[in-house]
């Protein structure tokens, strides 16, 4: 039985009157590749959003590695609002900054890649070595922090290597192609030095033949980093061709979820998702 | 061109420009406008660069700088009168409360940690504040602790709304010109920093930046900090440099001058903030003197030229500049060594390629 990194409870997201995610509990063990998939606006990112620290679940909790990372519960003017599942179940409120949750080493893309534009390809992925570099504003002003910088500076060339952008280090990041962009986000989140990567919807935009690269490069980053990874997708051969298990959401509620086969054969899903995306 | 040389040669300029100074001090009467100007656009040059490390490199729209200036100003002088001058200059407070004084460093390095101090207690509810709310909530701590130095009741420390004078000044260019450049020299390392880095990341996107491990809180205060730090130097240095201070002189519209300089040289870029500082004051205080006084050339009585027409001149300039060069002089380049010799090696190749 393989350890378990993630483990989302009962995770409720209320925006307003608007459910975003309706109590949704799942499970990501050490090593696995799992998906979660569902149609637009089912709360996907939504999920991811409560998971990294972005917005605080309206109830339920999450925990990483055994160790809780975030929990809360309706409070304030949500006490009236709230229209979910659980109440009284979850008492506590521990609601980390995002900064905390990377910290505790949990590294995430973004749907709409967000990079640092005016920066360049190198220094993109620099930033993610400095908060756990050993320095503080006045040594690093000073540069009495060489070394650290130094140790900083080989390990993000390292990485760019490994990852073929080396090349492309001195470019303006926000200059570069999309794909390039796509990948530098991947790696940028790799430098953090993650146990656990969630991808956005990694896949969007590209084309058959960049899907198929991403999904080896998904599996082999995989093994090379020894991650477990938790990624959102909608091309649903990319989902098959590599997840060990799928989650499919769908207005919020979880539908299904099982190994691709079950799902791809659930009723529920095919009625709900896959039919709207054939018909598509 | 190897790191080294191009060091070497912004080594060689900076000793130029001290030789300059000396030599146009060597040259030019004391009172010569030119040397004021130097003088003033050092100090604006600190003042514009510690405000574009907050609005240009972090992104944080602030428009405290007065605010934090007359802090450094008030730190300055207050701490630096000689004890002797004491009785007169606080005259309406029988001599003040404060019946010590300390050598000018120490009152520039006060001026320059009171003010961080200040940045650092209203850091927290500001800074969780975005972009014109931001703007709005130190815009109003400038106005507030403009009328709060004038209050009467700390008139023993502040001297209420009257002027403080006798501290000690400087006589000098290069005074301002090595305390600025020494202060945007600790700025240019900051900025180069990890930290610096940080810091540009969290312009570009916030929510990316988190997500790389930045503690926006944390970060977006220092930033604060230092930059309020180094307009509070600039405040001590502006409070030298004028002999006499009010509460009353730190306007917000010296904000707005200061955040002009800042944008027309380029949001992030230091030598930018510094070329604008010049012109600016130059323009302002020189230059553009002319246009205020009525002329006659041969009997003819050249129009519009009378007391005020120098403003009105002036807004049209910097709207020309803002409408034609909306990112500055500089954008966000910097000027260096190594830029003008590739330009002048392009230069080259073009010339090359016509023929
Ligand atoms: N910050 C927010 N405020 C209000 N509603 C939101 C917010 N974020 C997401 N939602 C809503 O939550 C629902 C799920 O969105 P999202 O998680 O982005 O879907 P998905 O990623 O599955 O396409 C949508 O109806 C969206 O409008
Ligand atoms: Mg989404």
């Amino acid at each position: 039985m393989s350890t378990n990194v993630l483990r989302v409870s009962d995770i409720t997201m209320q925006f307003g009157g608007v459910v975003a995610v309706d109590n949704l509990s799942l499970e990501v063990n050490e090593g696995e590749i799992v998906a979660l998939i569902g149609p637009n606006g089912a709360g996907k990112t939504t999920a991811f959003n409560c998971i990294t620290g972005v917005y605080e679940p309206s109830n339920g909790a999450v925990s990483f590695y055994g160790k809780e990372l975030v929990e809360s519960y309706p409070h304030g003017k949500m006490k009236k609002l709230y229209k979910g599942e659980n109440v009284g179940k979850y008492t506590k409120r521990l609601v980390p900054t995002p900064d905390k949750i990377t910290k505790e080493g949990i590294a995430r893309t973004f749907q709409n890649i967000r990079l640092f534009s005016t920066m360049t390809v190198f220094e993109n992925v620099l930033i993610a070595k400095h908060m756990r570099a050993k320095q503080n504003l006045l040594t690093a002003t000073f540069r009495l922090n060489h070394a650290e910088e130094a140790r900083m500076r080989a390990e993000t060339l390292e990485l760019l290597k490994m990852q073929h952008l080396d090349h492309l280090r001195d470019e303006i990041a926000g200059s570069l192609p999309y794909g390039i962009q796509r990948r530098l986000e991947i790696a940028r989140a790799l430098a953090t030095n993650p146990k656990l990567l969630l991808l956005d919807e990694p896949a969007a935009g590209m084309n058959p033949q960049e899907t198929q690269e991403l999904a080896d490069f998904i599996r082999q980053i995989r093994d090379e980093y020894k991650l477990t990874i938790f990624i959102i997708e909608h091309h649903m051969d990319l989902v098959m061709r590599i997840s060990d298990r799928v989650y499919v959401l769908d207005f919020g509620k979880l539908l299904a979820h099982g190994t691709p086969e079950e799902v791809q054969n659930n009723p529920h899903v095919i009625e709900a998702y896959l039919g709207v995306s054939q018909d598509a | 061109m190897s790191k080294k040389k191009s060091m070497t040669i912004s080594a060689i300029l900076f000793l130029a420009l001290i030789v300059i100074i000396v030599v146009l001090e060597r040259m030019l009467p004391p009172t010569h406008i030119a040397l004021a100007v130097l003088k003033k656009g050092c100090i604006y040059s600190l003042v514009a660069v510690s405000m574009n490390l907050l609005n240009g490199f972090t992104g944080l729209f602030s428009l405290g700088q007065a605010g934090f200036m007359l802090i450094g100003a008030y730190a300055y002088a207050v701490l630096t009168i000689p004890v002797a001058d004491r009785a007169s200059v606080y005259m309406y407070f029988d001599g003040g409360i404060i019946q010590f004084s300390v050598p000018v460093f120490v009152g520039l390095l006060a001026s320059g940690l009171l003010a961080a101090l200040c940045a650092w207690l209203i850091g927290l509810p500001v800074l969780r504040l975005k972009s014109d709310y931001l703007a709005i909530a130190t815009l109003g701590f400038a106005e507030i602790i403009r009328a709060f130095f004038q209050w009467d009741k700390l008139g023993v420390v502040t001297n209420g709304s009257n002027m403080l004078r006798k501290y000690p000044t400087f006589s000098t260019t290069l005074f301002p010109f090595l305390v600025s450049a020494a202060c945007i020299g600790v700025m240019v390392l900051m900025i180069n920093s990890s930290y610096g880095r940080a810091f540009k990341a969290i312009r570009d996107d916030e929510i990316a930046a988190e997500a790389m491990g930045i503690n926006l809180a944390k970060h977006k205060r220092m930033a604060f900090c230092v930059s309020s730090f180094f307009a509070g130097v600039g405040g001590g240095l502006l409070a030298m440099y004028q002999t006499s201070i009010q509460a009353m002189t730190f306007k917000s519209s010296m904000t707005y001058e200061i955040l002009l300089i800042v944008v027309i040289g380029g949001l992030g870029s230091v030598t930018g903030s510094c070329l604008a500082s010049f012109l600016f004051i130059a323009s302002s205080e020189w230059w553009l003197r002319f246009l205020d006084t009525e002329m006659t050339i041969g009997g003819f009585k050249v129009p519009l030229l009378r007391s005020g027409f120098r403003k009105v001149v002036f807004s049209v300039i910097i709207m020309v500049i803002v409408l034609f060069a909306r990112r500055g002089i500089m954008g966000d380049r910097e000027f260096s060594v190594d830029g003008i010799c590739r330009f002048f090696k392009n230069l080259g190749k073009k010339k090359e390629v016509k023929q």
